[in-house]
């Protein structure tokens, strides 16, 4: 790693080295404190950012070993026994012989699958109309943060709400056109659509406000000549904008896709993995073993999975990414 | 000009305008449903019980306060409310106290190694963190302690106020630092009083962006809190497993949980954008 210092030392001007640097310390009374501070000073960039890289060591990097550690015991937190060292059975258990598990992956993919496909063509689409002018633009953008910064575990609730059976405001809606009414969070096919239409609710807006960054720094050159050779909007938008545009919604798709596979307070609040285990996704599923079950091994062994599944999908995004640039 | 083209004119000038209004009209028709529920949260939570579980809804009707008072006077709202702030400040203070340096040093010397490593917080799930942090808390005694919450809490108000600092401190000229050495002060003189007050603006939306996504935080209070150290939203979730069908209280309670993040949001919108997509650029 390249000492910081050295970076802004080449940009100082040579009156500052002279100002502090070359200047002695001994020979004058506390010389030894002067040098220890001095040093200090010359590497403050090493310095500066120790406490925050400690605090990271223990409360992100500690816990993640300790997980991989649990990982390969069992320990049943309630029964008063220390963890038993089991090398790779919770993973063996866990793959070859755990069908909820692979259930859970399966409602998993779905969710985020789901999601993502539907909030990237919504989240392009508002980014598409927001990016023009139109009486309120400032306020109209900032309305659209609010799903985002409202906590999400008060969103479920109201949710919830909203879509109860009965008595909720959504199936009053739906009657009004002229639809059936849904059973909503209380039925085992539609719950998980369900989740995903408060999360697409909730986070629709974030891939329009990447597209709209994008959009902003596209520039008009190539629009005209398109204009000049007769294209339509439509050639336009699939052969100029989408292109130039690739880049950015990648970005946008990564960050849903690691927030979506992690989903987890809407979910909880809404569902706790219900109605029976109709979405009990990964997460739900190591929360329900760790506090429910307090097997903190096995439990720790599903997040392992989690991890893995959150690392690849991400990397997998990257390298699409690196494709784009090249 | 013959009757046909000028016909065809005017046919072209409706059609343009129709679409003008269309342009206009088209980004509120999609703000309504992103707004609606915000809408029916305010107006159920000013509903009698009568009116609440009405069928068909109402949508106008005599309000009413009773449900904030009843949620305030039945349940200790006030400590929840309490709980939420001192979990979020503290963390927020203990993330610009570990987090201003930090971002400093990334800024002016360049440690993408270190905002690398600060991304990775947003990549691991929050569970994998829990179940050490249950176990580590509950061996030291220290479920249900403000310090836990806010040492966990740090997991999310670190990154933000590390990340959103860099780009502040990017933003200002290295010349002015540069000179104060020049004058005889130190380095570190120089970020203290030259670099910390001119990024001034910066760190209150840094503060205030780390303050809500604490605030929102639900996972890690859900297991690490208990009665004395509950904050709102933990609180609310409880309210509503056993509070059954108050739908009043329930949006009432939501209201409250929700208005202080609107408004913050709305005071500092660009800066939100921000942090919500921090780490964008890396990566």
């Amino acid at each position: 790693m390249p000492d910081g210092s050295d970076v802004l030392m080449q940009r100082e001007p040579p009156q500052a080295r002279v100002a502090f640097g070359a200047t002695p310390g001994e020979g004058r009374p506390g010389g030894q404190y002067l040098n220890i501070a001095q040093w200090c000073d010359r590497h403050l960039f090493l310095i500066l950012p120790i406490p925050a890289v400690v605090t990271i060591l223990l409360i992100i990097a500690l816990p993640l070993a300790y997980t991989f550690w649990l990982s390969a015991n069992r320990w049943v937190v309630t029964a008063f026994t220390p963890p038993t060292f089991v090398g790779v059975q919770n993973y063996v258990r866990l793959i070859a012989g755990d069908l909820d598990f692979w259930a859970s992956v399966g409602r998993t993919l779905l969710f985020a699958g789901l999601a993502l496909g539907v909030q990237t063509l919504l989240g392009l689409g508002m980014a598409l109309v927001f990016h023009r002018e139109f009486p309120g633009r400032g306020l109209a953008r900032t309305l659209l943060l609010l799903p985002m910064t409202a906590t999400p575990a008060a969103i479920g609730l109201l949710w919830a709400m909203m879509m109860d059976p009965d008595l909720g405001v959504l199936n009053y809606f739906l009657s009004v056109v002229g639809l059936p009414k849904s059973l909503w969070l209380a039925s085992p096919r539609v719950v998980i659509p369900a989740v995903v239409l408060v999360d697409t609710w909730e986070w629709s807006p974030l891939i329009a406000l990447f597209c709209m960054a994008g959009l902003a720094v596209i520039p008009g050159e190539p629009y005209d000549a398109a204009r000049i050779d007769g294209a339509s909007a439509w050639q336009q938008f699939w052969s100029i904008t989408l292109p130039l545009l690739r880049p950015v919604l990648v970005v946008a798709m990564l960050f849903r896709a690691i927030d979506a596979l992690k989903t987890f307070d809407i979910l909880y609040v809404m569902t706790q993995g219900g109605p029976g285990r109709a979405s009990e996704t990964i997460n739900m599923y190591a929360y329900l073993q760790a506090f429910h079950y307090f097997n903190m091994g096995y439990s720790s062994a599903i997040l392992v999975a989690l991890l893995a599944l959150v690392l690849g999908v991400s990397l997998m995004l990257i390298s699409v990414r690196r494709g784009t640039e090249a | 000009m013959s009757v046909r083209s000028a016909n065809s004119q005017g046919r072209r000038r409706t059609r343009g305008r129709l679409r003008r209004y269309i342009a206009f009209a088209l980004p509120w028709l999609i703000l309504a449903p992103l707004l609606f529920p915000f809408v029916w949260m305010v107006l159920t939570s000013l509903k009698t019980h009568i009116d609440a579980v009405a069928y068909p809804p109402v949508f106008f009707f005599t309000a009413t306060v009773q449900n904030y008072v009843e949620v305030f006077r039945n349940n200790p709202f006030g400590t929840y409310l309490v709980n939420s702030f001192i979990i979020a400040l503290g963390s927020t203070a203990l993330a610009v106290l570990l987090g201003l340096p930090a971002a400093y040093s990334i800024a002016r010397a360049r440690r993408r190694a270190l905002a690398l490593s600060i991304l990775i917080a947003r990549i691991v799930p929050g569970i994998s963190y829990l179940v050490p942090w249950y176990v580590i808390f509950r061996t030291l005694g220290l479920l249900d302690t403000y310090l836990a919450l806010i040492l966990t809490h740090l997991i999310v108000s670190l990154p933000i106020v590390v990340w959103l600092m860099i780009g502040f401190y990017e933003d200002i000229p290295v010349d002015l630092e540069q000179a104060a050495q020049v004058d005889g002060c130190s380095r570190f003189q120089a970020f203290l009083w030259i670099a910390i007050p001119l990024t001034l603006p910066g760190l209150v939306a840094a503060v205030i962006v780390s303050f809500i996504f604490s605030w929102n935080n639900f996972l890690f209070s859900l297991i690490l809190a208990g009665e004395r150290t509950k904050p709102l939203p933990v609180a609310v979730f409880n309210f509503m497993t056993y509070g059954m069908i108050h739908w009043g209280g329930l949006a009432a309670a939501v209201t409250v949980i929700l208005v202080p993040v609107l408004i913050l949001t709305f005071l500092i919108q660009r800066h939100i954008v921000r942090g919500l997509t921090a780490g964008a650029t890396i990566g």
